[in-house]
């Protein structure tokens, strides 16, 4: 892609449409919403309502699945960072962020702005910025993730 | 039994539709919010091509009494917004941009990279526990 030499806006696309119709056939055949943050809670016991406990972990483990599946027909990366504690601090931070915010790029994201909800909107734009300000802020501090 | 059936294919879709679009490499994701840095806006097809089929769903769901294997659409209410809400789209936005993970790349990437991937899942069920017995308030009877 001219000026982003990196950027992958074909293979985004194809891989994007997979993920929308995933969540399309979560929504039209079980009635329910492929929020991914949601469905682990569900998983482990940890929330209220939501999805029944076979249809979450299924739909969980389905995830490392389909990737393992990807992995074997094309090239996948997980460039990770280094800091063992870094990830441990994200995935804490993330943990409680999409269970107090009830959902996170898939549910409010991907599920949500499609459906124009209001509080999809809100939270979509809100957690774009707050990342957006936090890796701008350690790129001025000079901190490397 | 055919609606957990049908929850695997969808999970499996989804996780391979991660893979083949970049997304569950935190590093490309991180790019995408690294606007002053080398921006890769790989991530903006990708929801454009998830938003795509999603927006075509809601439609049929608007024509539709029941699902197809369910009695009946649980669907989320789409309002208020309210101080929860933002304060965790702000918390998940913060803690999303260290690493360039959210949780489903986090679990997907399981089958590449397994060690890291587990650790960031199991610090974010910590995270979540914590939200079910110290941030969630207690029904009234």
């Amino acid at each position: 892609m001219p000026g982003f030499p990196h950027a992958m806006p074909f293979a985004g696309f194809i891989g994007g449409l997979m993920i929308g119709v995933a969540a399309a056939i979560m929504l039209l055949g079980n009635g329910r919403i492929a929020g991914v943050s949601g469905m682990f809670a569900r998983v482990l016991g940890l929330s209220e309502g939501g999805a029944p406990w076979m249809m979450a972990l299924l739909f969980t483990a389905g995830l490392p699945l389909g990737a393992a599946l990807a992995a074997a027909n094309v090239d996948v990366e997980a460039r990770f960072p280094t800091s063992l504690g870094l990830i441990a601090v994200a995935g804490l931070i993330v943990g409680i962020g999409t269970r107090l915010g009830a959902g996170c790029t898939s549910g409010h994201g991907v599920c949500g702005l499609s459906r124009l909800s209001p509080r999809s909107i809100v939270a979509t734009g809100t957690f774009m910025a707050t990342g957006i300000a936090t890796v701008t802020l350690m790129r001025l501090a000079g901190v490397v993730s | 039994m055919r609606q957990s059936l049908l929850s695997l294919v969808s999970g499996t879709l989804f996780g391979a539709g991660l893979a083949v679009s970049g997304m569950i490499d935190p590093a490309r994701v991180r790019a995408f919010l690294d606007v002053a840095g080398a921006w890769d806006p790989t991530l903006a097809f990708v929801m454009a091509g998830a938003i795509l089929p999603m927006a075509i769903a809601w439609l049929i769901v608007r024509r539709r009494a029941a699902p197809i294997l369910a009695e009946q659409f649980h669907t989320p209410a789409t309002s208020p917004i309210d101080a929860r809400l933002i304060a965790g789209a702000a918390l998940f936005g913060i803690g999303w941009s260290l690493v360039g993970l959210c949780p489903g790349p986090a679990i997907a990437a399981l089958a590449i990279k397994p060690a890291p991937a587990l650790l960031f899942i199991a610090a974010m069920a910590l995270g979540a526990a914590i939200h079910r017995f110290a941030l969630t308030p207690r029904r009234s009877a």
